[in-house]
């Protein structure tokens, strides 16, 4: 990030040896309320459009991020909604397929199936390919169907490329970073941390119940060690007797 | 497993008893959960919330059902001669000041039963076993007999309530029809589920 | 205090409630050296009443169709009230079963406890082991994800093998083409009513054996062949209270483990719950990587360091059925291994290791030089049953003592 916002040092060694990508880590705190807050105005903004998180409710997302429920009603509820009603779109699927061929995919769980790091780094690795419909490529996500929809924020990037040697001696064109070659209404930094509060949500919304399990798990902990205590003086009671 | 009376039986009563007493704590604890995931889900509650209802085209002795929480909700619309004629039933009635709390929220104890006098809301459930009475508007019809004033019978096992669902007195049901929580949005929309405001 | 006695004798002139107690708790004796490896039993009891509990209220929720099965699982996490820390006790719990049984069935071999009188007990044990197994693979089913469908697909392609009816067995085990909605169905069925109530009948018999011959011990010698003169053994303590506050510490213990798994990391880093079965089923593609969960993946790295189909499940059934013979096999003078020689100890360690090599290859993807391995481990995993015979008898085993070693 040195390079005055031109130059984004993306993970230099793209690929490793193995053909997989390197990816960098998210950083996300689920704790991070305000982080949370912001991630659900994001992709109420730029995602919800075409996917769903239909696992979730909207009723759900107002008491556990701490929003009112007007506040929901009026920035997420698509029309027609119910605040206890699970977060549907209104995209119909076949349409879907036509614009992008696949329909977007659900993203209740997608934290869990991709991980947080795969999602942070690919909301970041988009970059221009002319060949695609959508005129972007994705460094993490080949031939992906979605269009760069936070291109507005990020600005457009070129990928640079470089060769490397497989194991079997097979040269390989890879990808080693991007340049920034149209600016978004940000810098890389402010980016990232947009990109790192959708992530944030997702793995909310991924497994809402999370942060009651964390905490709740202390608790349990805490009393069986106590039990666990109790019990062995009571087995070493017993146990005298055995000669 | 020697005879040597070493044991120390209080330390053992001790440890016993706090052994025991974390296990039912433990226990408690570990059933809480279970017990509660079988109450209404999310998906129920929010399947319950509550319902909107127009009511700008009711006509005066019309009965209109609509659905909250799976169960039937009347919105009878009543004229001056329906309400007039209530009035003359309370003799006949089992409770006819709706003294029993339950049934009705605070708000609508009082003499229609209602928020509004001429829109009467109530659960179409009898307080009997749970059957769908019929709503029966007109006057003394054969089967009724001669007293009848309109209101609502039950088909299963013959209960009777009048046009507020009060419940006559002699008929197995022990208790006026139930009144939902309901507010008037405005004056022609009901919202069912929930208290007045400034109730 | 009166009350309770005589509710106490009102029952039992009805019901063998004192007869049972003193039979089974109170006056059934057992050797007093027990140590850690014989607190696996009882958990295994602990775990199987876990699940039941757990997946009796799973089932309230659950919907056993192609449809809604992945989204009923999503709603038990989110919308039932508690609904995710009963669903993940029933996750973890399967995981920690293998854990405790496998442990358990370890303990026999190190002390011999499936040598005479005790190779029925054994064998219901190795019965038992089998259930749990189908009972797992069709639970993993229920959920419904990628993993869900393409294991249970890969597993009973496996059927196929089988010369002449392979195809039509595994085409009537799923009663569709592809896995399908008939398969989750009637998986269901066999998930939460037949296995279950076999299993349960088993245990007992396992239950029933074991209280008739008695337990074994670390040095493997009868407790009942040294008595005083009321026919106590001299050597066994009643399992009552002894071995009940044994157990309950045992189980606390336990407890701890398994409540911080639940809840800090109910996934294991993708062991117990994998990141591909959080992607809903879809027949129409694979994921790129499958393997069975890890207590599986032993006898799939048999499976796979064949390189025949055919020979391949026969390797795979026949790894298991090694587990039977066992009893008839082991030749040595003595049970424990306390007592035996240096030849059983190796080839028992390097059984272990390659039975666990046997499990982490199972889930890695089959490059050469894993198959390589993994015919190593397998072969070994062989050789240690079918020598057995040999080897066990020229080991040169040390006298046990008269009676068994406590403190």
């Amino acid at each position: 990030m040195i390079a005055a916002g031109l130059m984004v040092s993306f993970p230099g060694a793209l690929w490793a040896s193995t053909g997989k990508v390197k990816l960098d880590h998210a950083n996300i705190d689920i704790h991070d309320t305000e982080s949370l807050r912001r991630g659900a105005k994001y992709f109420a903004n730029y995602c919800f459009n075409c996917h769903s998180i239909r696992f979730m409710r909207y009723s759900r997302v107002a008491k556990d991020l701490d929003i009112s429920e007007d506040d929901v009603s009026k920035t997420m509820l698509f029309t027609g909604a119910k605040i206890g009603d699970a977060m549907n779109i209104a995209l119909d699927p076949e349409d879907a397929k036509r614009w992008f061929g696949v329909a977007p995919p659900d993203l209740s769980v997608v934290t869990r199936s991709r991980g947080v790091d795969w999602i942070y780094t690919y909301l970041r690795s988009f970059y221009k390919d002319e060949s695609r419909p959508w005129g972007v490529n994705n460094a993490v996500f080949k031939d992906v169907a979605m269009p760069h929809v936070l291109w507005e924020l990020q600005g457009l990037q070129e990928a640079t490329t470089g060769t490397i040697n497989s194991k079997e001696g097979v040269e390989h064109t890879v990808i080693t970073g991007f340049n920034l070659i149209e600016k978004g209404k940000m810098n890389p930094d402010e980016y990232n941390n947009v990109v790192r509060d959708i992530v944030t949500f997702l793995a909310y919304v991924g497994e809402p119940t999370k942060a009651t399990r964390l905490n709740l798990g202390r608790w349990v902990l805490g009393f069986l060690v106590v039990y666990f205590v109790v019990m062995f003086l009571l087995k070493k009671e017993y146990w005298k007797d055995v000669k | 497993m020697s005879g040597e009376e070493e044991v120390d039986k209080n330390k053992r009563r001790i440890l016993l008893a706090a052994a025991t007493a974390m296990g039912g704590i433990g226990a408690a604890y570990v059933a809480t959960p279970f017990i509660i995931s079988m109450d209404p889900s999310a998906r129920a509650e929010a399947a319950g919330a509550p319902v909107e209802v127009d009511i700008s085209k009711l006509q005066y002795g019309q009965l209109l059902t609509v659905e909250w929480r799976g169960k039937p909700v009347w919105i009878l619309r009543r004229d001056a001669e329906m309400l007039k004629n209530m009035m003359s039933l309370n003799d006949m009635l089992r409770d006819p000041h709706s003294d029993e709390l339950s049934q009705q929220p605070v708000y609508a104890k009082n003499d229609y039963r209602s928020l509004n006098k001429e829109y009467m809301v109530m659960i179409g459930i009898c307080t009997h076993l749970g059957c769908a009475p019929t709503f029966r508007p007109e006057l003394g019809p054969e089967d009724l007999g001669p007293e009848w004033k309109g209101g609502f019978f039950c088909p299963c096992h013959g209960s009777r309530y009048d046009l507020a669902g009060r419940v006559f007195a002699g008929v197995p049901a022990p208790s006026n029809l139930v009144v939902p929580p309901y507010r008037f949005v405005t004056s022609t929309r009901l919202l069912i589920g929930v208290d007045p405001e400034h109730a | 205090m009166e009350w309770l006695k005589q509710t106490r004798d009102w029952l039992d002139e009805r019901f063998p409630v004192m007869e049972f107690w003193r039979g089974h708790l109170s006056e059934y004796y057992a050797p007093k050296n027990f140590n850690f490896w014989y607190y696996f039993g009882s958990l295994a009891m602990l775990v199987l009443v876990i699940q039941i509990l757990t997946g009796i209220f799973l089932t309230m929720n659950y919907k056993p169709t192609a449809d809604t099965a992945f989204a009923s699982v999503e709603y038990i996490m989110r919308d039932v009230k508690w609904g995710w820390l009963i669903r993940y006790l029933h996750s973890t719990g399967a995981s920690f079963f293998f854990v405790v049984v496998y442990l358990h069935m370890f303990r026999a071999l190190l002390y011999g406890s499936y040598r005479k009188p005790r190779e029925l007990l054994w064998i219901f044990g190795v019965i038992i082991f089998l259930l749990l197994m189908a009972e797992a693979f069709m639970g993993y089913l229920l959920p419904w994800g990628q993993m869900s469908y393409w294991g249970a697909q890969v597993i009973i392609s496996l059927f196929g093998a089988i010369p002449y009816i392979g195809n039509d067995l595994s085409l009537w085990i799923r009663g569709d083409f592809v896995v399908a909605d008939a398969t989750l169905n009637r998986f269901f069925s066999f998930h939460v009513i037949a296995f279950p109530m076999v299993l349960l009948g088993l245990v007992v018999f396992h239950l029933v054996a074991l209280h008739s011959v008695g337990s074994n011990n670390p040095d493997g010698v009868e407790i009942k062949s040294k008595k005083n003169d009321k026919g106590i053994p001299l050597d066994g303590i009643p399992f009552h209270p002894y071995y009940t506050v044994k157990d309950m510490y045992g189980v606390v213990g336990f407890l701890i483990i398994f409540a911080a798994v639940v809840f800090y990391s109910p996934e294991m880093f993708g062991w117990f719950l994998e990141r591909d079965n959080f992607v809903p089923a879809n027949p129409l593609k694979t994921p790129e990587h499958i393997a069975p969960l890890w207590y599986f993946t032993p006898f799939y790295a048999i499976l796979r360091a064949v390189p025949d189909k055919f020979l391949g499940v026969m390797a795979m059934g026949a790894s298991i059925a090694m587990l039977f013979l066992l009893p008839w096999l082991d030749r040595s003078p003595v049970r424990s291994i306390r007592y035996k020689g240096w030849i059983f100890k190796t080839a028992l360690a390097l059984f272990i290791v390659s039975f666990v090599g046997l499990g982490y290859l199972g889930t890695v993807p089959a490059t050469p030089i894993a198959t390589g391995f993994s015919r190593l481990f397998s072969v070994l995993y062989f050789v240690f049953f079918l020598a057995m015979p040999f080897y066990s008898k020229w080991d040169k085993c040390k006298q046990p003592p008269e009676r068994v070693k406590y403190k």
